[in-house]
């Protein structure tokens, strides 16, 4: 008869499986995308972008990058930032007078 | 009996009392998985946004120029050009013409950017995937295609109709899905900007090193200008998706500390019943450490059994399923959002940190505890 210890330990080679067929599957994806990734650095280039097109709502959050200080203000001083991906998002380092250099 | 056989009858015995409290266990590993299902998600994507911004913003511009007034953005004097090409190690100044469209009739924000090459002739325009599907949401038609037209509401209130030439390609939605590239003569009927200015400018330098220099140089030249350099940009996205900083820690944090609490009181108010299985087992001479090393199996299945599937279907929604469950969250209020699929970067390091930020803490919460469990008196135990 096939002990439990038997069952877990199978488990656990399963999940160690997984977790290198997890690695390997980022190695292939990632060499079969370098196309993908050229064209999007091509267009980058030829465009002259700047910022990920990932949070349309406000200007500060779709060009995080070329925002200025008082972006969040906007509407007016004591207006603070009020958009959702605002808050999932961390302030610019160029932007954070803690992290400027 | 070898050490290896005694940590495998252990390991079955504390199976089979896994086992005899089903419902208990299996809702137990169900929550621990969907935290860390939660936590993995989190960290894949954040970690493949981060990886996939820093290659394709590689070849971003060097180095932009803004103009401030007040605070704020505003259009930049063509004239600055002369005299920032007058620096030495600057290669090239290019003016860039862009700004934003809010698009009444599907209530999206759209980037419009000029391109020379639809300058000759003018009335086209170029799309990204998210505007072309956009045009036609809530109605009954397909996506926008090519020679479709799209209507413009100009500065003084008039309607400006651009033909689309083409679409941008579908593959690098990630950066253009809200981009509408139009000619120069066009972007200013719509905004009336004035012939002697640009929104900014962008810079080609010719050595790296001279970056800063360049960038002070600049700013002495034109006190209310400010140059952003494209390792700014680079930073800024490793910052904007620093899944360590922000609100989603913040999120997952309150989640994870309510789970240890869950585990704790689990693990401090043990039931009836396992207190009379403790008892029994040292009635029949069963050692303090063996209590403790079966309830360390027991905190290592739970976690290991969670540790995987929690990994696995993470792994599954963030780079199968494209975030679907995030994709509110990261939307927004946004009405476009880029479909795309995300090149999955993982590394050792990141699996060490969710094995280290949840297996090791709950094993240890669930033994530490025990201890006193564990050095109860049978006979007492028994009794009850």
């Amino acid at each position: 008869m096939q002990r439990k210890s038997d069952f877990f330990l199978s488990f656990v080679i399963i999940g160690l499986l997984l977790v290198g067929l997890m690695f390997m599957d980022s190695a292939v994806s990632r060499h079969l995308d370098r196309e993908v990734v050229r064209e999007r650095r091509e267009i980058v280039r030829v465009l002259s972008l700047t910022d990920l097109s990932l949070f349309t709502e406000a200007r500060y959050t779709r060009h995080p990058s070329m925002a200025d200080l008082h972006t969040p203000f906007q509407d007016h001083p004591l207006s603070l930032d009020h958009f959702p991906s605002g808050a999932i998002m961390a302030l610019p380092p160029h932007l954070n007078p803690l992290t400027r250099q | 009996m070898s050490a290896i056989e005694k940590q495998r009858h252990i390991l079955d015995f504390t199976l089979s009392s896994l086992g005899r409290r089903k419902s208990k266990n299996i809702a137990l590993v169900t929550v621990y998985t969907f935290v860390l299902f939660l936590l993995a998600s989190v960290l894949f994507l954040t970690d493949s946004l981060k990886k996939e911004a820093a290659l394709i913003l590689q070849d971003a511009p060097e180095m932009t120029v803004q103009r401030l007034v007040a605070g704020r953005q505003d259009p930049i004097p063509k004239h600055y050009i002369d005299s920032i090409k007058g620096i030495r190690g600057v290669q090239s100044v290019a003016p860039r013409l862009w700004g934003y469209y809010y698009d009444a009739f599907s209530g999206a924000n759209y980037t419009l950017m000029v391109n020379a090459e639809l300058n000759d002739p003018t009335g086209r325009v170029i799309i990204g995937a998210g505007v072309a599907r956009r045009s036609a949401a809530g109605q009954d038609i397909l996506p926008l295609g090519k020679n479709d037209v799209i209507p413009f509401k100009t500065y003084d209130g008039s309607v400006l109709t651009l033909k689309v030439a083409g679409l941008l390609p579908a593959a690098s939605e990630l950066v253009t899905t809200d981009l509408i590239l139009v000619s120069e003569a066009d972007f200013k009927k719509i905004f009336a900007i004035a012939d002697d200015y640009a929104t900014d400018l962008v810079l080609k330098i010719r050595n790296a090193k001279e970056l800063a220099t360049i960038a002070a140089k600049i700013t002495q030249l034109h006190p209310d200008s400010r140059p952003i350099l494209r390792e700014e940009i680079l930073r800024t996205y490793n910052a904007v998706f620093d899944w360590r900083g922000g609100v989603i820690l913040m999120v997952l944090t309150g989640v994870f500390f309510a789970f240890i609490i869950l585990a704790w009181d689990k693990a401090t108010g043990l039931s009836a019943e396992e207190k009379r299985e403790i008892g029994i087992l040292k009635a029949i001479g069963w050692e303090t450490s063996d209590i403790l090393l079966m309830k360390f199996w027991e905190g290592a299945v739970v976690s290991l059994t969670a540790f995987f599937i929690g990994i696995f279907l993470a792994y599954l929604h963030i780079f199968l399923g494209y975030a679907n469950l995030f994709e509110p969250v990261l939307k927004g209020w946004s009405v476009l959002y880029p479909n795309f699929r995300l090149t999955p970067y993982i590394d050792a390091y990141q699996i060490a940190t969710l094995f280290f930020l949840t297996v090791i803490p709950y094993t240890v919460v669930t033994i530490i505890p025990s201890w006193r469990s564990a050095t109860i008196d049978p006979d007492s135990v028994m009794r009850m």
